[in-house]
């Protein structure tokens, strides 16, 4: 005759009583537990866009990520195959690493002259063959979910890369990339002002373009739309290149959407350093895992420090503080509603319990004139807390599964917080067993504490007032 | 034929199962005292049935709560068993309830989520007696009493008289040195009373325990062996009836 069995008898001595404890409980447990896989999904897929696209871990010039934005040209690294070389050796991180790969970033404008349309944009220069391969990054096996994934990288032709839709829609170019929602409209008479495409004004800014690299010579070809862009070199002369758009792809983020560009590295290095020595301004290392990421960095600071070389390392959330950002306000969002649940259920079982005490109290005297010790009346009444809450979260949590099964079956979409399309309502069934396991064992700490509070009050009646309670 | 007695030579310390020496019980009624017990010095033979009869609010059931260990004297020494028990911390009081005494309550008292050998177990339990000997002397007790084909049912299962029974082989299942029983037939007819009278009698032979009831019962107090009248908190006379 344990202690378990006979709090489960009295929790059913008053049946609906406890029915309704069983339900706050359970609603909170499949309340916390959906909320925390819905918040789980958006950070692992925040998690997956910005590692895809950046990495886990940048290697910079000192000072460039405080002030280098504005010049990158000015905080590029020299030499940089030899720090490529230096890490991609190196016997700790090697089997850290997925990808490690040079990147130029770069800022300018992005003309399309048959339209006479131009546009600042924000470059990014990669190894194809780097940035294909960090695209098929999926730790979390979720890539098949996403839709706002970028395409692959033409591998074979420098002068190719994508734009974002929004940039896409700025420059027309909304017949030839096949924009959604993207009517190929004229411009308007006062802002053509007689120089429609038929008549571009600015014909000679493509005159501009450093005729003397060949390998941007591709006209003749079968390309996709050509852009004209205008950047200023590491010397401060005006540079430009010519770019054939394969495709326009959705960046999530509306104003990075409206200005992203994903060129060759080799054409980016020759739009910011010409004809002069060519550089990397940043060196972008994937793990296989994110969770690496503080061993890689301390790593790679050391390697630093023992060469002696003039370079800084940032990692995943300095480098998207739109991700940090969002991390932080879901993880915000999810404690409030944690502990808005945890005092539910907290109020709910101190209230039964106080009950039970109250009409048990003759019961009470009994036990302990029979030898039961204070010790023992609270713990027959912590065991029946304990029970309730480990009931109510079992059941809430077996619910919440279902319910996060329906969700990702039902076929609902949402538009996040900076999102330029809506995506999938999607909640994470995978990998939520620790959040399940720790919602399972916070509940039933919290019936625990809930129970012992009455069952406190009630070991310490005196014996002779509890037989005499009615 | 019952023959008063000098109280303070009732019964030698010794001998006695109970003693008390100058106890006195003071409770406050708000911002009031109310002297419940006054300096009581007295001593209970063992293994007899003794009775402490008086009227309501005379102190007989301050005084048999201070017996069962339920409460604790304003002043004065305690001795059950010859142990003195003022000394005894909560933990250890609970640990000699369980051991030694037997309560039997007025209204039965029985746990009502428990069958009737679970109920009568229980006390077994809190001694950490094993399993094979609690069963064996759950079902002797229930025998003895009668209630064997019973053992099964809870409590809201049985008749006042069952309960009674129940309560009865609860308060002996752990052999105790004493019993309390606080107006055990009050809540019984007549006739059931009588048949649990003649139990309390028939057990009481059998395990030789000293019983110690609080009664207005005419019916019980006709078998007393021992009777202790108490009035406004003193104890009046100790008469001793040889059978």
């Amino acid at each position: 005759m344990s202690t378990i069995k006979i709090a489960a008898r009295n929790i059913t001595r008053n049946v609906r009583r406890s029915v309704m404890t069983i339900s706050a409980i359970a609603i909170g447990a499949m309340a916390t537990l959906v909320f925390g896989a819905f918040v789980s999904e958006i950070f692992v897929q925040i998690e997956t866009q910005n590692v895809v696209r950046s990495g886990h871990l940048a290697i910079y010039r000192e000072g460039y990520f405080k002030y280098g934005s504005g010049n990158p040209a000015a905080y590029g690294i020299p030499h940089y195959e030899t720090v490529l070389q230096l890490v991609k050796d190196d016997p700790v991180l090697k089997p850290l690493i997925n990808v490690v790969t040079p990147t130029v970033n770069l800022f300018g404008i992005a003309g399309n002259f048959e339209s006479d349309a131009s546009k600042t944009f924000m470059g990014l220069g990669v190894i194809p063959k780097d940035y294909n391969r960090m695209h098929e990054w999926d730790e979390h096996q979720i890539r098949a979910q996403l839709r706002e994934v970028d395409a692959p990288l033409n591998e074979l032709d420098e002068t190719h890369g994508f734009v974002g839709v929004g940039l896409g829609r700025i420059l027309r170019l909304c017949g030839a990339l096949k924009i959604a929602d993207c009517p190929n409209t004229a411009l308007p008479q006062d802002d053509a002002n007689g120089a429609g495409p038929s008549a571009p004004a600015t014909r000679d800014f493509a005159g501009l373009k450093d005729s003397g690299e060949g390998s941007t010579q591709q006209s003749g070809k079968s390309h996709g739309p050509r852009l004209d862009l205008l950047a200023a070199t590491s010397a401060g002369a005006p540079n430009v290149v010519n770019f054939y758009v394969d495709a326009a792809v959705a960046q999530g983020v509306k104003e990075l959407d409206d200005a992203f560009v994903v060129m060759n590295f080799h054409l980016a290095q020759q739009l910011l350093y010409g004809r002069g020595e060519k550089k990397a301004v940043g060196i972008v290392l994937q793990l296989h895992r994110t969770e690496d990421i503080d061993a890689a960095k301390r790593r790679i600071e050391g390697l630093i420090q023992s060469k002696g070389l003039d370079l800084e390392v940032r990692e995943l959330k300095e480098l998207q503080p739109f991700y940090r950002q969002v991390i932080g306000m879901m993880s915000a969002i999810f404690s409030f509603i944690s502990l808005v649940m945890v005092v539910i259920v907290l109020f709910t079982v101190v209230n039964t319990m106080s009950m039970s005490v109250m009409e048990r109290t003759p019961e009470i005297g009994t036990l302990r004139a029979i030898g039961v010790r204070k010790l023992g009346i609270t713990r027959q009444f912590v065991a029946e807390g304990l029970l309730l809450g480990l009931i109510g979260a079992t059941i809430g949590l077996l619910l919440g599964f279902v319910l996060n099964y329906l969700i990702n079956h039902s076929g609902l979409t949402w538009q996040p917080p900076g999102s330029a399309s809506p995506v999938p309502l999607l909640v994470r069934e995978n990998g939520i067993a620790p959040l399940a396991g720790i919602i399972w064992i916070s509940l039933a700490i919290v019936a625990v504490i809930a129970a012992w509070l009455p069952a406190r009050r009630g070991a310490r009646l005196t014996i002779v007032d509890a037989l005499g309670h009615v | 034929m019952a023959i008063a007695i000098p109280i303070q030579s009732s019964t030698s310390g010794a001998e006695a199962a109970v003693r008390f020496h100058g106890v006195s019980k003071t409770y406050r009624l708000g911002d009031v005292p109310v002297e419940a017990l006054k300096s009581v010095s007295f001593g209970i033979p063992p293994q007899r049935f003794s009775m402490i009869l008086g009227p309501s609010g005379s102190g007989k059931s301050t005084l048999l709560n201070l017996i069962g260990c339920l409460d604790r004297p304003t002043a004065g020494v305690i001795e059950i068993g010859g142990e003195k028990i003022g000394a005894k911390s909560d933990d250890e009081l609970s640990e000699f309830r369980a051991r030694k005494i037997g309560f039997i309550f007025q209204n039965f008292n029985l746990i009502p989520v428990l069958s009737a050998y679970e109920n009568v177990e229980y006390p077994l339990v809190l001694l950490g007696v094993r399993p094979i000997e609690r069963k064996r002397r759950t079902l002797e007790i229930l025998k003895s009493v009668g209630l064997v084909e019973h053992r099964n049912h809870r409590p809201n299962q049985l008749s006042g008289g069952q309960k009674q029974r129940v309560a009865i082989a609860r308060a002996l299942v752990k052999g105790p040195t004493l019993v309390l029983a606080d107006e055990p037939t009050a809540n019984l007819d007549s006739q059931t009373g009588a048949a649990i009278i003649d139990l309390m009698r028939q057990v009481q032979h059998e395990h030789g325990a000293t019983f110690v009831f609080s009664t207005h019962d005419p019916q019980l107090i006709s078998h007393a062996e021992e009777v202790f009248s108490i009035r406004d908190g003193e104890l009046l006379e100790h008469r001793t009836a040889h059978s």
